[in-house]
Order: structure tokens, then C-alpha cells, then sequence
């Protein structure tokens, strides 16, 4: 009995003997529990021991194993096999991140805009543990919740063709984490924020094509949080025109 | 160089935006379509004079001409920009697109203000 | 090794796609978007076009009645049908978007998109009724 199977076209690069990458066609055991994840530690265990890809929680946490499939940025231990029939299925790496090698993306652009934008609580005065915790109603939580669901996955950064025309832009995930922090009851640091968000490359390059958020596995909305942001920047340049000098 | 007023820009993109969504499918159907097709029967002259001389009618349509080119401006920019890839001529895209802007209320500006 | 990892930015092997200026045309939504980006087009033309009705009624009388002559030719019924097309795409497109930009919080609770959008919605309505009732009135 020959069991279904699906062939998975691999975007492959190795640097060492070729100048660009090409595909390599793989058949696979077309198994109704499997993710492309799944048929591509296949290939690795089976076919190409060389194949190289990163993955790690296998359960849409850890934001590790985001690829093209079939053109679409996905987690690929969330794309069954079976959501992408009829073969075959195309698998790349990201958009618009260099190609280390095969499906391997160099993602050290995007650790430094996240650094820059200080997704940390900023405080002029930390409360003593002795004082106890920070509280917080559920209606505070609510509103920076969705924004701190981020995994870093850097599906948006793929998705988003602003960020593909201008390597420079900050980008969705980072200003959604600089949202993030901007909404916590807890954080005092907005205003240093907004002189790196407000540079040429933060939140005015975006245009709100929206795909970062049609994309992003966790919902974080994205695109809501960069236009909420503008909203808030251009709120507080009216406040400043209209209010003396050192007000806010 | 424009990158003090952005936040301006954008306020002002989004003014016009609204209004040229709010009021503009109005305005087209009614001095587009209705009144010259005689589908309604279209204001005499001495009415829209009269609806002319009144200040409101005349700030109300400077909004209505001012901010939506200013949105076109804004927009139209940074599509030459991203969809172009027009790159090495942002200076020249944003002065020729808020310029152009600038003329056309000036103009207007000065027809309602000369309106009597 | 006791040196901090140092990363590159630029290395000579890894592969960088160069991205076409014809990028929007491989996704429907990317269409759809420069599309959307377009309909600013057809709002300036409309914003000029009332310039020059406003300016044609106030040379008189028979300017008036030329303007209307001129919206009655081929050209200009086109030009307004494809007009009155891309700006009812920006008003759908702009009131649905709405509610992404502007968080109205009532008593701490976030208004759901559908409220947002809707009054949006409501006002086009309540707008272009009382803009339509004026000008017929007169």
C-alpha cells in the first residue's frame, strides 16, 4: 500500500559552492498531523542531513521557525501539510533579511531597531521591593495586552514591502514593542521613545499597508500600533505648539 | 528637511482624508451627475450666490478644497517614494507635491476671500 | 575566547533579493493597497474641480450655466464616474481603517471596531443628507 506523500520545493543556498539560491525538490509522507515543520526535519533525518533551518518550541511560542510558504510568511510548525494542498509546496526563507544559508535569515537588523526603541520599563524612580508590586487594573492590562503577545517572530518585517523598499525602517515588531511599553501603566519613558520613533525611519515611513498584522501569528496588531502611535506623536506636537515652552 | 512638520503633515493628511471621504461622494453626485443630468433640479444662480456670500459657506469651502490636497500631497508623495522607488528625488517629490498643494489653496483662498 | 561575538552587518556571501519596483503587482493585497494609495489622485482632481465650479458660478449667470453644459459632456461624466469610484474605495477603505488609529476607551473598555466604524459610517450619511438638503432647499 503506497502511502500519500507531497513534494515540498526547498529553497536552498550553500554559499560555499553556489552564487544564488535555487530549489530542490523532496517527497514527503503526506501525514494529516504533519506541519511543514515536520516534513522538513523529515528531508533533514531522511533525504539532506545538510538542510538548514531554525526551529525550536515547535508549538508557536518561541517564534524561531518563521519561513515563506507557498509565498505567505508563516510559522511552519502551524502550517499543516494539509493546508497547503496541492503540492507542491514552496518553502523560503523571510523576505527582505540576508540568506545566511538554505532557510537561515540573519535577523541582526531587527535586534538592533528593538534595542533602539528600549522595550524595557523606564522609570525615574523604581519602587523599593519592600513597598511591594506595582498594581494593575485588568482595564490597564487590556491596554497594552495585544502588543505584548509579541514573539519576535519577524513575519511582519517579511510581510511589510515598506521595510523591503527602505532597509532603514524601524519596522512593525519593534514600534508594536515600543507601543507596548508606551501603554504600561508602570512605564514613564514615552518621551524618550519618541525621539528615536519620530526619526525619518520610525513610525511616519509606514504607509498602513496592513499586512504585518494580516500576517502576524499571534495578533498582536501591529499596524494598530504604529497608527495609534502617530495619532499620539501628532496629538503631542499640537500640545506643544499650542501649550509654553516645558509644558506637556 | 520637512521632518519637524511630519507629525503636521500627517494631522493635516488625515483632516483631509476625512473630510474628502465624508463629503466629497456628496458633492460629486449632486454637481457631478444630479443637477447637470437635471435628475434634481439644480440650485438657481442667485441661490448659490447667496449661499456664496455667507462667511460659513466660504470657510466651509476652503476645508473642502484645501485639506483633501493636501491629503493627495501626503499620500502622493510617499507613493512616488515607496511605489516608484523614487528615492534620489525625495526633496524635488515633496516640494512639488506640498507646493502644488499650497497653490491650489492660495487659490481658492483667494476666490472665496474675493467672493462678494 | 574570551572577545564579545561581533555580528557583521554586511557580509559578501549571504544572499540579499533585490526587491522590484514592480513589488505591489505579486500580492492581491499589495494591489490593492497601491490602488488605495491612488484613489488621492481622484481626490485632488475632485478638490480642483469644485475650485472651478466654485470659481464659474461666481463669474455669473452664464458661466453657471456653461459649468453644467461641460459636466454633461462624455469627458466629464467619465471623469467623474471613475472620480466618484476611487472616492467612495477611500471613504470604505478609511472608515473601516478608522478604528485601528483612533482607541476610544469608555470607562476603561476599548469601543469595539464595529462601533467606531459605524459612526463613521453614520456621519457620511448624516453629512451628505444635510449637504444635499441645503443645496436642494435652495
Amino acid at each position: 500500500m503506497s502511502a500519500a506523500t507531497v513534494t515540498l520545493e526547498v529553497a536552498r543556498y550553500r554559499p560555499e559552492r553556489e552564487a544564488s539560491p535555487c530549489f530542490e525538490a523532496y517527497e514527503v509522507p503526506l501525514r494529516n498531523d504533519w506541519t511543514v515543520l515536520d516534513a522538513l526535519n523529515h528531508i533533514k533525518d531522511t533525504a539532506d542531513g545538510s538542510l538548514s533551518f531554525r526551529w525550536s518550541c515547535r508549538m508557536g511560542v518561541c517564534g524561531s521557525c518563521g519561513m515563506k510558504v507557498n509565498g505567505e510568511p508563516k510559522l511552519t510548525c502551524g502550517t499543516f501539510l494539509s493546508d497547503c494542498l496541492p503540492g507542491p509546496i514552496r518553502v523560503e526563507p523571510l523576505d527582505y533579511f540576508p540568506v545566511i544559508r538554505d532557510l537561515v535569515v540573519d535577523i541582526t537588523d531587527f535586534m538592533k531597531k528593538l534595542r533602539k526603541v528600549k522595550p524595557w520599563i523606564i522609570r525615574k524612580q523604581e519602587k523599593p521591593t519592600s513597598q511591594g508590586e506595582y498594581l494593575q487594573t485588568p482595564d490597564q492590562l487590556d491596554a497594552y495586552k495585544p502588543f505584548s503577545m509579541c514573539i519576535n517572530c519577524l513575519l511582519c518585517y517579511s510581510a511589510c514591502p515598506i521595510y523591503g523598499l527602505e532597509p532603514s525602517f524601524i519596522g512593525p515588531a519593534a514600534l508594536a514593542l515600543a507601543q507596548r511599553y508606551n501603554q504600561d501603566s508602570r512605564d514613564e519613558g514615552s518621551a524618550e521613545r519618541l525621539g528615536i520613533v519620530s526619526e525619518h525611519d520610525g513610525i511616519w515611513q509606514c504607509t498602513f499597508v496592513g499586512e504585518c498584522s494580516k500576517v502576524c501569528p499571534k495578533n498582536v496588531d501591529p499596524a494598530g500600533a504604529i497608527q495609534q502611535y502617530k495619532l499620539t506623536v501628532a496629538a503631542r506636537w499640537f500640545r506643544s505648539l499650542l501649550l509654553p515652552k516645558g509644558a506637556h | 528637511m520637512t521632518e519637524r512638520f511630519t507629525p503636521l503633515l500627517w494631522a493635516v493628511f488625515s483632516a483631509g482624508g476625512t473630510i474628502a471621504a465624508l463629503l466629497f461622494p456628496v458633492h460629486v453626485l449632486l454637481f457631478g451627475f444630479a443637477f447637470p443630468l437635471g435628475w434634481i433640479e439644480p440650485p438657481s444662480h442667485e441661490a448659490l450666490r447667496g449661499l456664496l456670500a455667507h462667511p460659513l459657506t466660504r470657510l466651509y469651502l476652503f476645508t473642502l478644497i484645501s485639506l483633501p490636497l493636501f491629503h493627495w500631497a501626503h499620500r502622493f508623495r510617499y507613493t512616488l517614494y515607496d511605489g516608484l522607488q523614487l528615492k534620489h528625488l525625495t526633496e524635488l517629490i515633496a516640494v512639488l507635491c506640498y507646493g502644488t498643494a499650497l497653490l491650489g489653496s492660495a487659490a481658492a483662498a483667494y476666490l472665496l476671500w474675493t467672493a462678494t | 575566547m574570551s572577545e564579545p561575538v561581533h555580528y557583521t552587518p554586511f557580509h559578501p556571501r549571504w544572499h540579499r533579493k533585490r526587491v522590484s519596483v514592480w513589488w505591489w503587482l505579486k500580492k492581491g493585497s499589495y494591489a490593492l493597497f497601491v490602488l488605495r494609495e491612488l484613489t488621492s489622485v481622484f481626490v485632488a482632481l475632485l478638490a480642483l474641480l469644485c475650485l472651478w465650479q466654485v470659481r464659474a458660478v461666481m463669474q455669473g449667470p452664464v458661466a453657471y450655466v456653461e459649468l453644467l453644459a461641460w459636466m454633461r459632456t462624455p469627458f466629464f461624466l467619465g471623469l467623474n464616474a471613475v472620480s466618484l469610484l476611487f472616492v467612495l474605495f477611500h471613504a470604505v477603505t478609511w472608515f473601516n481603517l478608522a478604528p485601528k488609529a483612533m482607541v476610544v476607551r469608555v470607562r476603561g473598555k476599548r469601543v469595539p471596531d464595529w462601533a467606531v466604524a459605524g459612526s463613521n459610517y453614520l456621519a457620511w450619511v448624516v453629512l451628505s443628507a444635510a449637504v444635499a438638503f441645503l443645496l436642494m432647499r435652495a
